[in-house]
């Protein structure tokens, strides 16, 4: 029997710190999606099951054991933190090695993100707690505002060494412009 | 270029995937000319044109996008899965 070892998707690659803006891999606990099978009302189940309420669109909920639940597309929620069983009326699947869980932090994290993707991330519509599918460079991504600094970014597990090395070219690019003003 | 999403607000068109005219499928019987035309034929209009967009780079959702080739102004979008 062949012994796996156990690796996180950006393994050895971080932290990374510069100018000010840190990123480092976040290990979520679990991640679940949770899709609503139809025109199921998950609502009530969801909130059973982790004590979060059903997110809308673009926002994110909390619940018990610190789950987040993030809305991750038409009638499609990811619940990161404890597992969840199956739910009534839900397609219920584990995908917590299928992601790579990165987070940026720091004063200009907001400068860095907006030189990868083409969301609009300026506080006034981008506000604490709001989530968003978008692109990063050319990665489909989910991204999180989870405090005034600080953004959860999810990325294809495939795609952690990509996603690393565009952030960080990312964050020097941003450096570098500091310098020159 | 911005498009609507109904799910994600006003987004960036490299989010999106052109699919072509929002066009009813012929249904059940339907004979060969009709299925030429629904395949084949197109009116190529200056003006006023619905097609399917897939946000991939987001949602995830199909849309119909209301939009005009002369002046590029987008009208609106609504899902897909609603009927076209
Ligand atoms: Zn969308």
């Amino acid at each position: 029997m062949a012994r796996l070892i156990a690796k996180t998707p950006a393994e050895g690659l971080l932290p990374v710190e510069v100018a000010g803006v840190r990123l480092s891999e976040v290990d979520p606990g679990g991640l679940t999606s949770v899709a609503a099978l139809g025109g199921a009302d998950i609502g009530a189940a969801l909130k059973a099951a982790t004590g979060a309420s059903l997110p809308g669109p673009g926002a994110t909920t909390t619940g018990r054991g610190g789950a987040r639940v993030v809305w991750f597309g038409v009638r499609h929620v990811l619940v990161m933190g404890p597992p969840v069983a199956a739910l009534d009326g839900a397609a219920v699947t584990d995908q917590s090695d299928a992601w790579c869980t990165l987070r940026l932090d720091g004063a200009g994290a907001r400068d860095v993100l907006a030189r990868l993707t083409p969301l609009d991330l300026r506080p006034s519509s981008f506000a604490e707690g709001a989530t968003a599918r978008t692109l990063l460079g050319h990665m489909q991504a989910s991204i999180t505002r989870v405090e005034d600094d600080a953004y959860l970014i999810l990325v294809f597990r495939s795609m952690a060494k990509t996603a690393v090395h565009e952030i960080t070219e990312a964050m020097e690019s941003r450096a570098a412009r500091l310098r020159l003003t | 270029m911005r498009l609507p999403c109904p799910c994600c607000g006003d987004r960036d068109i490299r989010e999106f995937t052109y699919r072509g005219a929002a066009l009813a499928r012929p249904g059940e019987g339907a004979g060969i000319d009709r299925w030429d035309d629904y395949l084949h034929l197109r009116d190529n209009p200056a003006g006023a044109v619905r097609d399917l967009w897939y946000h991939g780079g987001g949602c995830g959702a199909w849309l119909v996008v209301e939009r005009d080739t002369v002046t590029h102004a987008v009208d609106g979008a609504r899902l897909a899965a609603e009927g076209l």
